[in-house]
């Protein structure tokens, strides 16, 4: 049994706060990179240099990528021979509000759906725990914005509808969001299990790198050619017309009922952040 | 498909010059207002009260800024999607008001009352806030200072970059360059 203090979770879900809403992810960097290369407007072109340099200029100021610095959803890896001394829950939603005071981030959170009364903290933040064996603590934060998040839909297709339904569905959501969710964007999809899984696994989707494919094979295969398919339609950076509307699709699938087929579709801008850490 | 300095107030022949495309350097000052302030002006204009500020020949920023860190102007601040102000939009276009800078589609609703009252949408990079952020040099909060990043800010902003969606007379760029494109990248199906 390994005993972990909630301040040390508090103090490391803080800097997690930070430094994802100041640091953009390598892998979406050399994404915008190559994909600049590939943009043939030429508007877009300027659009996709822009976002380098304003990333740029987050890293050296240490200051947000982008002003909605999202609402805080954690994941939580936590080894079952690890003991908390203390509310786990307590300890990650205290980080988030230390590091977005202390970070200079955005507080976007209201405490009522219809009262709106912003709650000051960006707490609660969304939080998810799984259990694992060991006695290793692993934190992620993926700050999500609205603006992204609002353009992302869950559907339960029928069996019958197949890879092609689940295909149109994918191409429909990205070509209604239009330029609403700061393109290019990063897509996250979860397909299988029920209703909720669906979109769990969609936003799980997300935090898997761009340029890596599923292990499986059809799947893989679908990646790339959903990729393919959302980048002619002309889209572009910030919905000016290109041929960059997305830097990568991933999708996770999971075993589902008999009767089912839940697709979920989860759109990120391109400052699609996240950042992990062990204790 | 030009370059324009453009600086405010932004008065209806500023506005007749401006076409959907144009790349826009706007300077002088402007305000800022999101969600929870429009619902706010909205509310005082139908409860027939008095405007807390006078939208005429104004423009209006759809931002909802980080705080500044001390000895800061602002911090990173980059636009909102516009769609979520369609509902407000026509009436503060009939208040008077001429430029909305943001991100994203406006309904119908909204671009029938830009030709109607001769109003121009603009869009700037969505997520490039920080880079936004440079062109601010000053801001102060001008009222619903309890409505925190929601609250309207006052911003004096130079060359503030900006590219015309929706102009005067119904050009949309969003619909042309995605046609456009969407033709040149299916040319050969």
């Amino acid at each position: 049994m390994r005993y972990i203090e909630t301040d040390t979770i508090t103090n490391v879900v803080a800097k997690l706060c930070i430094e994802a809403n100041y640091y953009l992810p390598e892998d979406v960097l050399q994404a915008i990179q190559t994909f600049k290369e590939k943009e043939i407007s030429e508007i877009g072109r300027d659009i996709l240099a822009q976002l380098i340099q304003n990333q740029e200029i987050a890293r050296a100021q240490k200051v947000p990528i982008c002003q909605d610095t999202g609402m805080a959803v954690v994941f939580v890896e936590l080894g079952q021979d690890v003991h908390i001394n203390g509310d786990l829950y307590q300890a990650l939603n205290d980080g988030v509000a230390k590091g977005y005071k202390e970070g200079y981030l955005r507080k976007s959170i209201v405490a009522d759906p219809f009262l709106r009364a912003n709650t000051g903290s960006n707490t609660p933040a969304v939080i998810h725990i799984k259990l694992v064996p060991g006695d290793k603590l692993k934190i992620t934060v993926a700050p999500k914005g609205g603006g992204s998040e609002n353009m992302s839909a869950v559907k339960m297709l029928k069996p019958a509808d197949g890879m092609e339904g689940v295909e149109d569905f994918i191409l429909k959501t990205v070509e209604e969001a239009g330029p609403n969710p700061c393109p290019p964007i990063v897509i996250g999809v979860g397909i299988g299990g029920t209703m909720e899984k669906a979109a769990l696994l969609a936003k799980e989707a997300l935090l898997r790198p761009l340029g890596s494919r599923s292990p499986h094979q059809h799947i893989a295969a679908m990646e790339e050619r959903l990729l393919e398919k959302i980048n002619k339609l002309g889209i572009g950076p910030q919905g000016f017309g290109g041929s960059v509307t997305a830097l990568g699709v991933n999708i996770e699938v999971f075993p589902c009922h008999i009767a089912s087929l839940p697709v979920a579709v989860n759109i990120n801008c391109h400052v699609s952040r996240h950042m992990s850490a062990e204790i | 498909m030009g370059t324009i300095y453009l600086s405010t107030p932004l008065t209806t022949e500023k506005v007749e010059k401006l076409r959907a495309g144009d790349r826009v350097y706007i300077s002088g000052t402007i305000i800022t207002g999101r969600d929870a302030a429009h619902k706010r002006l909205i509310e005082t204009i139908q409860s027939g009260s008095e405007l807390p500020i006078n939208l005429a020949s104004q423009i209006i920023y759809y931002v909802g800024p980080t705080p500044a860190r001390p000895g800061e102007v602002i911090g990173s601040a980059g636009p909102t999607t516009s769609g979520r102000m369609d509902p407000y939009t026509p009436i503060l276009l009939e208040k008077g008001l001429k430029g909305m800078i943001g991100k994203g589609s406006r309904s119908k609703e909204v671009k029938d009352a830009i030709r109607k009252y001769k109003a121009v949408y603009f869009a700037s990079i969505g997520g490039a806030a920080a880079l936004a952020a440079q062109q601010i040099k000053n801001a102060r909060v001008l009222l619903y200072p309890e409505l925190g990043p929601e609250a309207i800010y006052e911003f004096e902003v130079e060359d503030f970059p900006v590219i015309v969606v929706n102009d005067c007379y119904g050009g949309d760029l969003y619909i042309d360059g995605i046609k456009k494109y969407h033709r040149i990248l299916n040319a050969d199906i």
